[in-house]
């Protein structure tokens, strides 16, 4: 047989093998679903859910459809990967930097709080924050006050909330000023980075308008709080375990970024008469930051697929609301799983569609 | 004037002197209390809670002397915990054999994939040969991690090689079925594939067979690291010079055996960090079983710590729980560089 004729084949025993495959699983479903009296479909999504949702950012009530839990749900997953996001980069980012800070007692801490954290799995860290840590903290009436408005007890964090028509309308104006900067550096002509000026803008805008708002605090009045914000202590053990669990894994990766970058380009630097700090924020990280998005574009997706460890908590996102709550009150296993997998499978192609669009965008830069 | 390059490491600027300090009140403001907590006043011996802290005001370490079986073999039976050891040392000697050997390779490699899983299956299960069955149920504690991990991590490396292989593919049918397979399985996190294991699985069989609970999670377990093998085995392709290949094609070999037994070997060897970092996040991951019903580590220690007798010791539960699992990743990874290294050696002889 000629190698085209043989390649058809193998492929069009491939297609055939698969297909019947696919085939006897769906006769399986089928008769599996008649059994059970189960009729396939996702007309399920607009009946009543009826049941709660303890923590959610979008508005939900138990009169509100499985179609709109899953709404909720998926904003408090996006949630918790936000947090992490953050809380991450930045802990990473410490990490590393003492890592290379050249002092010998900074960097030995660094690789042993990462080696320790990277060897441990990070479900065990976030129900180690969730029941050793936080569900150990004292009731309500001997809350660990920290200042004298923010309280930690058992229910979870009590923070002051802001309020006010002038930290409304500074706090966004600061926060729109930091986004147009961002969208327009370059075009500017800017040469410094962004990221040197734009963090202290945010934090000085904030400040500022925290100075003007009106301050909510909670007060305890018998035996619960009233005013201000509660963090639940399923979203903290969360957004702890993640956040340190991916940390050291960023910081290994800034590591190796910056170590990545020349030697050369940093004595060139120098020989131009450029102090290091200016070297380190013109000239090595630039350059960097072109090797850190890949796998810190993968650290992300990690995040975003780790939240679903807030099922082991009881933290409400999608896979504890879907495929715990929903699934057992309706039984619709294909539906539900169906919809599962599909929102982490289009969260993760556009996160990595988008990281891959920035990534060609600073590659191409430098050439 | 010369200074020792450890002062200067600490103190050689006004920089690091302020670091140095900060790093110092650091350690004087966390490490007492933990020595102290975990042994200055722990507490080894007590019969329950109440007694540890009449006792002390540390860490009540009794409470995990209480549950250490437990923590190792779930509630397999005492006097069939033999076995398992049987089953462990074969895992190890076999598992040597086959990784350090020189000659006669193919065997021990054959014997680690085949015989030490179907040995260890009816030691294990047991109900044939005069051994008396041990339900899966009874199975957990750190055994079931390294069963879990064992048995995905050998399945996994069959699918990542076909996968790897079926992604390279010019024929297009085959390369973007292994591409959307691999794609599939990578972008779905663990725990979601866990579910579908548990419930969609039983759906897919034909009505009335029921799977076992460590089955289900087995077979997930092993398709979902295939698929994260499978880049790693492309990696290590793509890592073999293409010279090799038209060596080998020069010589007269034929397209397959072109691939196993001159590209394959490269690939593998070239892939070994990597396999080493999946196997010790596969061992990590094993964790998540617990939240599927099975009691492996995590799960046993989760349950203990809510015995009425010693609830409220979820630290010292978690605590010895990581202290476990680090030791066995760094068991791993040690194990891993020998091998990379023992690996690493092999062209330079073949040189001369």
């Amino acid at each position: 047989m000629t190698s085209k004729g043989r390649a058809l084949a193998w492929q069009a025993a491939a297609v055939v093998s698969a297909t019947a495959v696919v085939l006897y699983f769906a006769h399986n479903v089928t008769t599996n679903l008649a059994v059970r009296g189960i009729q396939f479909g996702f007309g399920f999504l607009w009946a009543k859910a009826g049941f709660d949702i303890p923590f959610h950012l979008a508005e939900w009530d138990v009169n509100f459809s499985y179609g709109r839990a899953l709404w909720v749900a998926g904003i408090n997953t996006l949630f918790a990967a936000a947090i992490c996001i953050a809380l991450s980069s930045a802990l990473g980012l410490t990490l590393a930097l003492m890592r290379l800070s050249g002092n010998l007692l900074a960097a030995g801490t660094s690789r042993v709080l990462i080696e320790l954290i990277r060897n441990t799995p990070q479900l065990l860290q976030i129900v180690f924050f969730y029941f050793a840590v936080l569900q150990a903290l004292p009731q309500m009436r001997q809350s660990v006050t920290i200042g004298t408005s923010v309280f930690l007890n058992v229910r979870g964090l009590f923070l002051p909330a802001a309020s006010g028509e002038a930290w409304d309308w500074i706090s966004s104006a600061t926060i729109g000023l930091v986004v147009l900067v961002a969208v327009l550096w370059k075009r500017m002509g800017m040469v410094v980075p962004r990221l040197l000026v734009l963090p202290p803008v945010l934090i000085i805008g904030l400040v500022a308008a925290g100075f003007t708002a009106q301050w909510d605090a909670p007060v305890l009045k018998g035996f619960n709080f009233v005013g201000g914000v509660r963090v639940p202590p399923e979203i903290l053990a969360l957004a702890l375990g993640v956040s340190i669990y991916t940390s050291a894994f960023i910081a290994e990766n800034v590591r190796a970024s910056i170590l990545g970058v020349h030697r050369g380009q940093t004595e060139a630097a120098y020989s131009l008469g450029l102090p290091p700090g200016r070297t380190m924020a013109l000239v090595v990280l630039p350059q960097a930051m072109r090797l850190l998005i890949p796998p810190l574009t993968s650290q992300y997706l990690n995040i975003i697929k780790s939240t679903t460890l807030g099922a082991a908590i009881a933290y409400p996102e999608i896979l504890q609301i879907f495929a715990r709550t929903v699934l057992n009150q309706s039984g619709r296993a294909i539906e539900v799983m169906t919809l599962v997998l599909g929102v982490f499978l289009v969260i993760n192609l556009l996160a990595s569609a988008g990281m891959n669009a920035w990534n060609r965008r600073l590659t191409l830069q430098g050439r | 004037m010369t200074r020792h390059p450890w002062f200067r490491a600490l103190f050689g600027s006004k920089g690091n002197m302020i670091v140095t300090l900060l790093m110092i009140a650091l350690f004087a403001w966390v490490v007492p209390g933990l020595v102290r907590w975990a042994f200055g006043h722990a507490v080894w011996e007590a019969a329950n809670r109440a007694e540890c802290i009449a006792t002390d005001t540390g860490a009540c370490w009794a409470f995990i002397k209480a549950r250490f079986a437990l923590f190792f073999y779930g509630t397999y039976p005492v006097d069939e915990r033999w076995r398992v050891h049987l089953g462990l040392a074969l895992l190890v000697v076999i598992g040597t054999g086959a990784l350090f050997s020189h000659r006669r390779r193919g065997w021990w490699l054959l014997a680690l994939m085949v015989l030490v899983p179907v040995a260890d299956a009816i030691l294990l299960a047991g109900g044939m040969l005069g051994l008396p069955a041990v339900p899966t149920e009874r199975w957990g504690g750190l055994m079931l991690n390294l069963v879990i991990s064992f048995v995905a991590l050998a399945g996994a490396m069959p699918i990542g090689i076909a996968l790897a292989f079926g992604r390279r593919s010019s024929w297009p049918v085959i390369r973007y079925g292994s591409i959307g397979l691999i794609e599939f399985w990578r972008g779905v996190p663990l725990l979601t594939v866990l579910f579908m294991g548990l419930v969609l699985l039983p759906l897919f069989l034909p009505n009335g067979v029921n799977v076992d609970n460590l089955v289900r999670a087995l077979v997930v377990m092993t398709i979902f690291t295939g698929a994260y093998m499978a880049e790693t085995i492309r990696g290590g392709l793509q890592g073999v010079p293409p010279g090799q290949a038209e060596a080998a094609l020069a010589l007269g070999m034929h397209g397959t055996q072109v691939q196993v037994l001159v590209v394959l070997p490269q690939a593998l060897r070239l892939a070994i960090p990597g396999i080493i970092n999946i196997a010790v996040d596969l061992f990590k991951d094993t964790s998540l079983v617990s939240i599927v019903g099975l009691f492996d580590l995590m799960g046993v220690v989760g349950q203990s710590v809510k015995d009425p007798a010693w609830t409220g010791l979820a630290a010292e539960g978690y605590v010895f729980a990581a202290v476990v699992f680090f030791f066995a990743c760094l068991v791993i990874s040690l194990g891993g560089s020998v091998l990379e290294r023992h690996f690493s050696s092999a062209p330079k002889e073949s040189k001369s």
